[in-house]
């Protein structure tokens, strides 16, 4: 019996260990394969170098790392602001009746498949944007909107969670010094649940320059520096997915280090959306 | 009465209301034109069992679908469950090792798919020799659901009420016992809607799988075997270009599975709140 107990505690012991082997073995395998080809093609040259042409077995990725961070960019600026706004509404302003409906979208929005997103983007939004703006109606500005939805449920839910969190005491003392409604939730509510809701923003930016599917069908792809908003762009993910299928030697490692850097702006965003996470509830 | 507002307060208040609407009208506007454009296109041909370059099934997809959500969760709901377990029954609070395993599943949680399946076709595929199979794409899916299903998990058993426990031991129950007769009962619902809701990932992730099940249109007949899942089939017809509207009806196929699997991840939620 005592045995029992004990062997037991061991297993779910291990069990809870397997997700530090996970990451052990994601980080060994990512780095084992990645840094041996971004020593050979030479960090700087790797990092900064502007050109992308397997061929010549020229790699550099600067140009995707700026695409990434300009779809990235581009998303937060139209998913946060209604994002944010959306989770005000839903806290302070929503009748019951309508939250019971509200609620629920928002958490299908976050389920739709990312391939879905990208098959949207494609006979939708590139169509619309080609008529306005002429072009060919892929680029960064077409990917950001996607983006920027998408990453919409991720902005909300968080934000919403930690503008619940601010006691009501904040609220009502706003209100008894005479500001209205609407006043005490902005001025005072928001800003208490600042930390709260910048970690929403954060967790945002994790999951738009992670996105792989929905970007590649919208974003042109071109492997140049992109000059304007219209100009095709190619992420990180994009170059990954895109050649992996007939990349082999240094292209094909070259392709696993562009992960590697990736993986690291990945950590980044994660270490700093903790340390915000655990600011805010404090 | 109504109420005057200032300027100010209007302006926050009618903006506030546009951001929700808008919300709800992108939403609405997805799911209506896939729906739309997806329904016409869902003809016969594309449930046949053989998949052939003319009648482009999803059939085969649909059955590998199938397969591989079930060896995912197979392996990673004992895990995700077992763990969760840990962590709210046995471990000290504020631990090393909590705290260890917390930022490492958070970890797991905020990394790209594409990573995984990179990091599944590094492992399983070329470093364990399982080849491009059903089974390297389901341990990958496997890893990545994880965190959902220990944060689900956990946040069930916390909310069995102490008394349970208590009440447990207070007959005499041993910790084992009241685990597995008591708390995890309790917890049902809770623990199946973080499952539902990994059931809806699975189903949807396609950047893991390209590279570790692989893009094969036909019905695997083991594990061993390539085959490609409902995303990855949408995928590739998407990439072919020239297959829109069978994409648009795998669109709507994906879809009402997701649709499904949210509302009975969050009737389930419900079931716990009310206890």
């Amino acid at each position: 019996m005592q045995l029992r107990e004990n062997v037991m505690r061991y297993v779910f012991m291990l069990a809870a260990c397997f997700s530090i082997l996970a990451v052990f073995f994601i980080c060994f395998y990512l780095f084992m394969n990645g840094l041996p080809a971004m020593a050979k093609i030479g960090v700087a040259n790797f990092i900064f170098g502007m050109e992308w042409r397997p061929l010549n077995e020229i790699f550099g990725i600067f140009p995707m790392i700026i695409g990434s961070l300009y779809v990235t960019a581009g998303a937060i600026i139209v998913g946060v602001p209604i994002g944010i706004l959306c989770a005000i509404y839903l806290v302070f302003f929503c009748p019951k009746k309508l939250y019971s409906i509200i609620k629920p979208a928002v958490e299908l929005l976050a389920g739709i498949p990312s391939i879905v997103y990208g098959f949207f983007g494609l006979i939708v939004i590139v169509p619309l944007f080609q008529d306005i703006f002429g072009g060919n109606g892929k680029g960064v500005l077409t990917a950001s909107v996607l983006l920027g939805i998408m990453i919409l449920p991720t902005i909300i839910s968080v934000s919403e969670s930690s503008l619940q969190a601010i006691p009501d005491s904040y609220y009502e003392g706003a209100l008894a010094l005479g500001a209205s409604h609407e006043r005490s939730v902005f001025f005072v509510c928001l800003k208490a649940a600042t930390s709260g809701v910048l970690a929403g923003v954060i967790l945002g930016v994790g999951r738009a320059i992670g996105e792989t599917m929905a970007v590649i069908m919208v974003a042109g792809n071109n492997a140049i520096m992109p000059d304007s908003l219209l100009s095709g762009v190619r992420t990180m993910t994009a170059n990954i997915v895109l050649e992996m299928s007939y990349a082999s030697g240094l292209h094909r490692e070259a392709l696993i280090a562009t992960a590697c850097v990736l993986f690291v702006f990945i950590l980044i965003i994660n270490l700093s959306f903790s340390a915000l996470k655990r600011k805010g509830a404090k | 009465m109504k109420r005057h507002l200032d300027p100010v307060s209007l302006f926050l208040n009618i903006i506030t209301k546009v951001a929700a609407f808008i919300t709800i009208l992108v939403l609405f506007f997805i799911i209506a034109y896939i729906l739309i454009r997806g329904i016409p296109n869902l003809t016969p041909s594309l449930f046949e069992w053989e998949y052939t370059t003319e009648n482009v099934s999803m059939m085969p997809a649909i059955i590998n679908t199938i397969y591989v959500v079930l060896l995912s969760l197979l392996i990673s709901a004992p895990i995700g469950i077992c763990s969760a377990i840990y962590l709210v029954e046995y471990a000290k609070r504020g631990s090393k090792l909590v705290k260890v395993v917390l930022l490492t599943t958070e970890t797991l949680a905020g990394i790209p798919s594409i990573v995984y399946g990179l990091f599944g076709s590094l492992m399983f595929v070329v470093s364990l020799n399982m080849g491009l199979s059903l089974l390297a794409g389901s341990l990958t899916l496997a890893i990545m659901v994880l965190p959902t299903i220990m944060r689900t998990t956990q946040e069930a058993l916390v909310a069995v009420p102490d008394s349970y426990r208590e009440g447990s031991y207070g007959l005499g129950a041993g910790k084992l016992r009241t685990i597995f007769r008591i708390i995890l009962p309790s917890a049902v619902p809770g623990i199946m809607s973080g499952i539902v809701l990994s059931m809806g990932r699975i189903v949807g992730e396609t950047a893991a799988l390209i590279y570790t099940s692989g893009t094969v249109g036909k019905i695997s007949t083991s594990v061993f075997e390539p085959g490609s899942t409902l995303a990855v089939h949408m995928y590739k017809l998407m990439s072919e270009g020239l297959y829109t509207e069978q994409a648009c009806a795998v669109a709507v196929v994906l879809l009402v599975f997701v649709i499904i699997m949210n509302s009975l991840s969050s009737i389930l939620g419900k079931k716990l709140a009310k206890g």
